[in-house]
């Protein structure tokens, strides 16, 4: 027989059923976790979206504590940080889950990106899916950009200096657009308070939206998979995908080994190269910000360096500002510019295969190329991966539309 | 445990550093020809030897602002805050100040044509500390004063040149890609001997190193201790979430 339910767990479902009529909590969860049906061929390169998710909130704990001690102020804020590193308990702790997790935010995102172009994850009918997440890189970007102002290190001074000048390459406004940023007539104590109220309050704000919307986004059309193919076309007699399995607990358990592993990682850099061997944060940062010297020469945080790499190939200022801007703006283009049949890259054929290929190799130099120090040879091979960084989107119309595809299956393959 | 957290950290380093193989020297320090220091920070001896080192020949010039007196004594083995009081504080300075120094920087700034920079940071804003290693190592005399062959016409004198003694510079000819000949430095040779033999000065040199590695991040310490723990637990923490992740999705992939 089995054991009569206790008083408590009546009570508990009582209260349950109270909130239930009066806010759909039950039906949340249903739709959207344990009865959001996923296609069961999910391949490593799924893991990046539920971690990107993880790095977020990492960011925001870990921030909401370094708040508490930080000071925006340019007299202060060199000092207060490293009052967190030594006099703040844990704070060192913090502050490097902090720097760090900024770093791995973007490998996850530019891997959770690279698997969208590998399976066309952004093709008929996820186009708002995919927009609405290269307006979450663009916000990431300028989020990284003003918490890196924020230790206000000779890197973070000379960075600003340099990324905010480029404003003034725009005509007739430029100058004065600058000094609109700036809010002075340097970077000075002014922007950095400003930097600090967008990276702690209205950029966050603006990257949880985001993030909601492209969920929600996701969730209306169903994810894709490596295949590439509808999972929706093929359902059982209670109109369940018959390739697909409940989000919970089948990926909830799946991405908690995912994200186990992605621990191991993180906690090893933290713990054993905070540093990022002068990657994650760079040396010339742990002088304090001063306007009288000029670092040897400044370089942004690697991942920006792919697009200060195209902008370093373009001799004229402005066309190299507007290049750069090209860059990430022919991402918005990329689900119209892909006319394949199919949606996967492997069903499509050797040319698209070859393309990717070379398009990540592209990606990969310009990176290490921004790092460098901006010789003549550098410059000269930075201009060729930046035509092959637009080629790839150049060629894509053509290249998708008249090659030769392969046959796609009616169900997913393991 | 030591040598595995030291060996942890450098592959750690070499690891990240392979897998983005940086162009030029740029993230891997920007220093070329620097002598590798040696510099144990866990090497408790070591620490409490450059500690004192640190506060009789630098600290009487060089700030180390983000620095508390009390927090050597916490940290380093042998320490304690009566012998900081003791040997260490000057005047009505307390256990948690920080540590400023004695001289006053505006007199430093007359004496030197500039002031003696803050040094709390050096170790990290060098890219590591093998830099002050040689730096300190680099001095000789030449017939126009002292220079330095890590960063030329420091406007620092060489203040422990009673200890390592007086390097004067052998200079070589050599012949460029041009064909022009010039003139570099070769090598240095001790003219004339210090309290300190040559070995006995690298030890020092290697014990400040060590010190100016835990002040500039005296979390170094428990980082690196800690770290191994948090390893292990998310090793089998993942190991756990596999087993957990197999266990559902075995009528899936039935």
């Amino acid at each position: 027989m089995a054991k009569p339910a206790s008083n408590l767990s009546r009570q508990l479902e009582s209260v349950g059923n109270w909130v239930d009529r009066r806010l759909p909590v039950s039906d949340f969860w249903k739709a959207h976790i344990s009865e959001y049906y996923a296609p069961k061929n999910f391949n490593i390169m799924y893991f990046f979206g539920s971690l990107a998710l993880l790095t977020l909130v990492n960011q925001i704990v870990t921030g909401i504590f370094l708040t508490m001690q930080y000071k925006p102020s340019a007299a202060e804020a060199f000092a207060s940080v490293e009052y967190i590193m030594r006099d703040v308990e844990w704070g060192w702790l913090i502050r490097y889950m902090h720097s760090t997790g900024a770093s791995f935010f973007f490998i996850v995102v530019y891997l959770h990106m690279f698997r969208g172009l590998m399976y066309g994850s952004y093709k008929k009918p996820r186009e708002l899916v995919w927009i609405l997440g290269v307006f979450i890189y663009l916000v990431l970007m300028a989020e990284a950009f003003m918490g890196y102002v924020l230790p206000w290190g000779q890197m973070s001074y000379w960075g600003a200096q340099v990324i905010i000048s480029l404003f003034g390459a725009i005509p007739y406004i430029g100058d004065a657009l600058v000094e609109w940023i700036r809010g002075d007539f340097f970077v000075s104590d002014a922007t950095l308070n400003r930097f600090f109220a967008l990276h702690v309050i209205a950029l966050p704000l603006a990257l949880l939206l985001l993030v909601v919307l492209h969920l929600a986004a996701l969730h209306e059309v169903g994810s894709n998979n490596p295949d590439g193919i509808d999972i929706k076309k093929n359902k059982d007699e209670q109109g369940r995908p018959l390739d697909g399995i409940p989000f919970h607990p089948y990926y909830t358990v799946k991405d908690i080994f995912g994200v186990g592993v992605f621990l191991t990682l993180f906690a090893f850099m933290i713990f054993y190269a905070p540093t990022g061997g002068g990657l994650m944060l760079e040396k010339d940062n742990f002088i304090p910000a001063d306007p009288l010297v000029t670092p040897e020469h400044i370089v942004p945080v690697w991942y920006f360096t792919p697009y200060y790499a195209i902008l370093q190939a373009v001799p004229d200022k402005l066309l190299g500002v507007l290049l750069m801007g090209a860059a990430i703006a022919v991402l918005f283009l990329l689900p119209w510019l892909d006319r394949s049949k199919v949606r996967s890259i492997r069903y499509k054929g050797l040319a698209s295969k070859i393309l990717l290929v070379v398009f990540a190799i592209a990606f990969f130099r310009l990176g290490m190329l921004g790092l460098g120090t901006g010789t003549a040879a550098e410059v000269f091979e930075a201009r060729i991966w930046t035509f092959v960084y637009f080629a790839f989107f150049g060629l894509m119309p053509f290249i998708t539309k008249y090659e030769k595809t392969r046959p796609v299956p009616e169900r997913v393959t393991k | 445990m030591m040598r595995f957290n030291k060996w942890t950290a450098r592959a750690a380093g070499a690891l990240f550093s392979a897998v983005v193989a940086l162009p030029g020297a740029y993230a891997a320090g920007g220093y070329e020809g620097l002598e590798a220091s040696g510099a144990n920070v866990h090497d408790m001896a070591s620490l409490q030897r450059g500690a004192k080192f640190f506060v009789n020949y630098c600290h009487s010039c060089h700030s180390a602002e983000y620095m508390r007196y009390q927090r050597l004594a916490e940290d380093i083995e042998g320490l304690d805050e009566e012998m900081i009081e003791q040997n260490l504080l000057f005047g009505d300075q307390e256990l948690t100040d920080y540590m400023k120094p004695a001289m006053p920087y505006e007199a430093s700034a007359d004496w030197f044509g500039k002031a003696p920079p803050d040094l709390t940071l050096v170790a990290r804003s060098k890219g590591g500390v093998d830099w002050v290693y040689t730096f300190m190592k680099g001095f000789y005399l030449t017939d126009e004063g002292w220079n330095n062959t890590v960063l030329e016409n420091a406007s620092m004198p060489h203040v422990l040149w009673e200890l390592q003694g007086i390097q004067r510079p052998v200079y070589e000819t050599v012949v460029d890609e041009n064909g022009d000949e010039q003139t570099r430095l070769k090598e240095l040779t001790l003219d004339e001997p210090g309290l300190m033999t040559p070995e006995e000065y690298s030890a020092a040199m290697r014990d400040l190193s060590a010190f100016l590695i835990y002040m500039g991040e005296p979390a170094i310490l428990e980082r690196e201790r800690l770290g191994v723990w948090v390893l292990l637990f998310l090793v089998v923490f993942t190991f756990l979430a596999w087993l957990l992740y197999h266990e559902y999705w075995k009528d899936v992939k039935k």
